[in-house]
This record gives structure tokens, sequence and C-alpha cells, in this order.
């Protein structure tokens, strides 16, 4: 069960950047950060599906990450989301196409470690 | 890479990382405050949320979630996401300076890693797509 949960965080985490990266590169770069356009920004996300449901993706992923704090120790839920980083990182390349290059990688991985370390008493 | 995108950037990140670090620290200090949150009714849990100290965290978390989408209308997600894993760094600084909390070599070890990716990370360039064509 606290697999499955590990699971279920790290994929609807992964799947809710991949969603809400596309939602906002088709957006585009928001240049305008005064009240009336940032207005703007919000009425035309919540137009474009790929940010609903980005965040509905987010819910499921918070609740999954709720569930298995109450089951594990936060020692064993750290340490086991550090596989975030890594998840993340290729949906960047294979879905998102950005270039992931050697530097990029080893900074991820160097990141997943260091949670992983983290968690240790 | 125009400097005004990697000002814009970085001011972002900073954003980003202090929303979500003190959003956690003041909801955790607010909820603990109340003691336990389990068996209550949808009534309490409306109270705790409108607790001010976990309505602020709610607030700075929401804040958190906005300005990150702000970031990835224009930068990578391959470079956020490792870039504003300081926040786990500053987590641990707050804990011992505020909170006095030990922490031990292992741990410092990993706040070396971090640091060490997110160096590398920081220093590739903050956007590898071409941005779309406006569509009309």
């Amino acid at each position: 069960m606290k697999w499955l949960l590990v699971a279920l965080v790290v994929l609807c985490t992964a799947l809710a950047d991949y969603l809400q990266t596309t939602g906002m590169k088709r957006h585009g770069e928001i240049h305008d950060f005064r009240p009336g356009a940032l207005g703007r920004v919000a009425s035309a996300l919540a137009r474009n599906w790929y940010i609903p449901a980005a965040v509905a993706t987010m819910a499921v992923s918070f609740y999954a990450f709720i569930t298995l704090l109450s089951i594990a120790d936060l020692s064993f839920a750290v340490p086991a989301t550090a596989a975030n980083y890594i998840a993340e990182t290729l949906v960047a390349r294979y879905l998102l196409k950005e270039t992931v290059n050697a530097k990029r990688w080893t900074g991820a991985g160097l990141v997943a470690f260091g949670v992983l370390l983290l968690a240790l008493p | 890479m125009s400097d005004h995108l990697r000002l814009k950037t970085r001011v972002f990140v900073v954003i980003v990382v202090l929303a979500n670090v003190l959003g956690n620290f003041f909801m955790s200090w607010g909820v603990k405050r109340r003691g336990s949150l389990l068996g209550l009714s949808m009534l309490e849990y409306i109270r705790v949320i409108l607790d001010p100290w976990v309505a602020f965290g709610v607030t700075l978390l929401i804040i958190w979630m906005l300005s990150r989408m702000a970031l990835l209308s224009w930068a990578d997600l391959s470079y956020v996401v490792p870039v504003t894993a300081i926040g786990y760094v500053l987590t641990a600084v707050l804990g011992r300076v505020f909170l006095g909390e030990q922490i031990s070599g292992a741990r410092w070890a990993g706040t070396l890693f971090i640091v060490a990716g997110i160096a590398l990370v920081g220093s590739t360039s903050i956007r590898t797509t071409a941005p779309e064509a406006p569509r009309e």
C-alpha cells in the first residue's frame, strides 16, 4: 500500500507538472504583472483546459501524499518522493522535448540524492 | 540568454521558494497549535483553515502555486524543479536557527548535494524550447 501511494504521488506530480508546463508554454511568457493584465491571464488560463486538468491532478497527488503521511513515517515519505526529481526530468526530456544535457542530468541526480540523505536521522 | 530574462527568473525563483517554505512553516505551526486534525467534522476543519496563521500559510501557498505557474510560462520544467529544491536547504536552516533543531552530518551532506545539484542546473540555459507562435 505504501509503495502504491508513492507511485501515485510520483506519477501524479509528474503528470500535473507536464500539464501545467504545457498549458503555460501555450499561453506564452507572462510580461505584464499589473493586476488588470493578471486578471486577463487568469481568465485565459481557466479556458485553457491544461491548467484546470493540472490543478485536478495536483489535488490527487496532494491527497495521496497526505494519505501516505498518515500510514508511513516522514522519513519514508520524503526519500521515496526524491524519485520525483528523476521522473520530472524524464517528463521534461521526453514529453516536453526540453534539452536535458549532462549538466542538467547530473544536477537533478545530485538533488535527488541530497533529498534522500536529508531523511536520514 | 538576455540579462532581463535571467533577472526575472531569479526574482521568481526567490518568490516561489520563499512562498513555499514560509507557507508550509506557518501552516504547520497554525495546525499544530490546534492539535490533531483526525476525526474532525467538516465545520471544525473549516474553523482550522480560518485560524489566522493557517490562513496566512494557505495564502502563501496559493502565491507559491501562481508564481510557479508564471515561472513555467517561460522557463524549462527541468530547470525549475531542481532549482526550487533550495527550499529543502532553507527549511533545514530555518529549523536550525529558529526552532533549535539538531541537524545530523548526513543531513548537512544532503544539503551540500542539493546545493551542488542546483549550482549545476542553474548554470544551464533557462529555456531550451522555442516559444510557441501566438495563435489567433
